[in-house]
């Protein structure tokens, strides 16, 4: 389904992805955890289209297709989808006309017909039930006075609404107290599927207890230094970011 | 007494106002409004480059070239499908002007609640000489401006409406200001609206012109008076790239009252704008709001002073603009808070998007205060669409263009949903929608 080869990626001058490799599988949990800087939150914003960043090597093939030249909106069309860490607020434009705007461009380029107004509604309802988003989204603007755990769960909800096949969960995470890092959970093991797939990117093992990996990766200074299944999560918990650094001390230059 | 050096621009067109007020007919109230006025006029001629006021908008342009000064007496041949400018859905009394000319025919106001008054001013002046009278000269002396002076020396007819003590226009009254003139002409309609105590209106003014006519200049002139407790909206739609527009809104507030006006701007050639309303009664509430949508070479001017000379007063202004190609938009607003009005509460706020390196926007917000108890503010921003948002929704698959497009609409979105009147609205959203879907980024 995606297959990373070799990718390096510039912010302005610095070179921040240094050679990433990697392969994630339909159905498959892939986890990336890393330390601060590690090129986390770059490798999500390169994957999902964001022009800042200058990808100078490597490739990325999603669904057979080259990832790098697709627009950001047709990569969305194409099945990605990528969680905001931090979303973002766009006051006078209501959630439900952004959705809806959505759903017709994707199903537009898909060559699908135009959702039915009830069977849209239907389907937001439903969806909102599965996040447990109670917010009125009709005559709120997107992610507006969302409180920080209403702001994951409108991304979830978004994904769910959308039906990606491969979903990037960039720090969803990050802010969340228990309670709404567990909706949040939930929300995506619904939505686990044999054709979806899903890279979730933390700091903390703490998501993985609850959003199982099947791979996880350790990403640090811009390569994946070690991968292993969900047991390394632990691991590093344990051990913590510098194990990794002291593993690596004679191999990475400081 | 050192008079100003006027530009040979100016002598012009003052030589031509002398002749032509000679075929005016002999109205004495009329008579010495414009007598005064030319004198006001002959002394500081058109603004030129040194002028403040307009040192972005170079007014004298518009000048150079002859102009027939149209006498609102001329006749106008009726040939237009009055249905084309009308607002789909609206309920109004419907307000024909052609180049300032009332033409009734096709107008419609039967309906109108009793005592209501909707005429031309030269009936007025006939009719209801009083009224006029005690309104007018001081309404329109109350602007500093040229061009409100200059309207004054050539006013000769223009609409009057009137509102009585205790009454309540349902209805809005839609007032279609169209320009179609057979030479380059300046045209110059002077209204007088007065909203008695205790009553309210709503007026709609479409500014548009017919295609397929020479350059002119429409210089427009509205007084307005609302009296103790009653209530004025004025909504004008300006979408026509033909004409030049001046528009003088010459204000007047009572107290407790209520005025509220929106200008947008859909399309300009060369438009300027001044809003000018002074708050002389206590506890009188005032909105100006304006939106506008610019591309290709247009120029829009919006000047508003707003004088507050007694307590307790509030006024909010909010602009917004959208401007792309080589485009210029100019707010500036003034807020001036006489001795007397302690407790004044205003507000001025101009936003702005510049979708293009060519595009100017020039935002000019000025306090001139004097009382010592008062909340004033201002705040002005340009920027571009904000791009993390258009990222968002780019990422969710909504295609660049239409990602722009919701962006831009959000951005009118403030303007536009403080507008009462639902099918003028829709009407509006409609326009906007229509003027940032055909307008690019770069």
């Amino acid at each position: 389904m995606l297959q990373i080869k070799n990718l390096h990626a510039k912010i302005e001058e610095k070179e921040i992805l240094r050679g990433i490799n990697l392969s994630v599988n339909p159905g498959e949990v892939h986890a990336i955890m890393g330390p601060n800087g590690s090129g986390k939150s770059t490798l999500s914003a390169v994957l999902a289209g964001r022009e800042d960043y200058n990808v100078t090597e490597g490739e990325v093939s999603f669904n057979n297709k080259n990832l790098l030249e697709l627009s950001p909106e047709d990569r969305a069309r194409e099945g990605l989808f990528l969680a905001f860490q931090y979303p973002v607020e766009i006051p006078g434009v209501s959630n439900i006309n952004f959705l809806k705007t959505a759903i017709a461009e994707i199903r537009q380029y898909k060559g699908l017909p135009p959702m039915e107004a009830k069977d849209f509604l239907k389907l937001v309802k439903e969806k909102q039930a599965l996040v447990e988003l109670q917010v009125s989204l009709a005559n709120r603007s997107v992610n507006e006075g969302f409180s920080g755990g209403e702001k994951k769960r409108n991304e979830i909800f978004q994904m769910a609404v959308l039906e990606p096949t491969l979903a990037i969960l960039d720090e969803t995470d990050s802010g969340l107290d228990i309670d709404a890092l567990r909706i949040v959970a939930n929300g995506v093991n619904k939505l686990r599927s044999k054709e979806r797939s899903f890279v979730v990117i933390t700091h903390y093992q703490r998501l993985l207890e609850y959003i199982v990996p099947d791979f996880v990766h350790v990403l640090y200074k811009g390569r994946i230094v070690k991968s292993g299944k969900k047991e390394l999560a632990l691991e590093l918990e344990a051990k913590g970011y510098d194990w990794i650094r002291k593993e690596l001390g004679e191999e990475v230059e400081a | 007494m050192k008079t100003k050096e006027i530009s040979e621009v100016s002598k012009k067109l003052i030589e031509g106002i002398q002749s032509v007020q000679k075929r005016f007919d002999r109205v004495e109230l009329l008579d010495s409004l414009r007598k005064g006025a030319l004198k006001k006029f002959s002394e500081e001629g058109i603004p030129g480059k040194k002028s403040e006021a307009y040192k972005y908008s170079s007014p004298e342009k518009l000048f150079k070239n002859p102009l027939h000064i149209f006498n609102s007496v001329e006749n106008v041949s009726f040939d237009f499908q009055v249905n084309e400018y009308l607002i789909p859905g609206l309920d109004a009394h419907i307000v024909f002007t052609v180049n300032g000319s009332f033409i009734k025919d096709v107008s419609d106001i039967n309906d109108l609640p009793k005592g209501v008054i909707v005429s031309t001013l030269s009936e007025a002046v006939k009719n209801n000489s009083s009224l006029v009278k005690m309104h007018f000269g001081q309404l329109a002396e109350n602007s500093k401006d040229p061009f409100s002076t200059l309207n004054s020396a050539l006013t000769v007819d223009g609409l009057f409406i009137y509102v009585p003590e205790k009454t309540i226009v349902e209805k809005s009254i839609h007032i279609i200001n169209l320009i179609s003139a057979q030479e380059n002409s300046f045209i110059n309609p002077h209204h007088l609206f007065i909203v008695e105590k205790n009553s309210s209106v709503n007026i709609i003014e479409s500014q548009t012109s017919s295609p397929k006519h020479p350059d002119c200049i429409c210089n427009n002139q509205s007084s307005i008076a609302i009296h103790e407790n009653a209530s004025a909206h004025y909504y004008i739609v300006q979408n026509d790239e033909h004409v030049s527009w001046i528009n003088n809104i010459n204000a007047s507030q009572d107290a407790n009252s209520h005025f509220d006006t929106c200008t947008v701007t859909i399309n300009a050639k060369w438009i300027r704008n001044n809003l000018n309303i002074s708050l002389n009664g206590k506890n009188c509430e005032t909105h100006l709001n304006g939106l506008f949508a610019l591309n290709n070479k247009q120029h829009l001017d919006s000047h508003t002073m707003v004088e507050h000379r007694m307590p307790n007063c509030e006024s909010k202004q909010l602009y917004k603009g959208i401007v792309s190609d080589s485009s210029t938009g100019i707010f500036n607003g003034k807020i001036f808070v006489r001795q007397d009005a302690q407790k004044t509460n205003a507000y001025q706020s101009s936003k702005n998007i510049l979708l293009s390196d060519n595009a100017t926007i020039n935002a000019k917000p000025e306090l001139e205060i004097y009382a010592d108890d008062v909340k004033c503010s201002h705040g002005s921003s340009t920027g571009k669409v904000d791009e993390e948002a258009l990222f968002y929704l780019r990422s969710r698959g909504i295609g660049e263009d239409s990602a722009r497009i919701i962006m831009l609409g959000a951005f009118a979105e403030d303007v536009i949903e403080k507008i009462k009147i639902s099918a003028l609205k829709e009407y509006i959203t409609g326009l906007i929608e229509k003027k940032i879907g055909g307008i690019r980024g770069e």
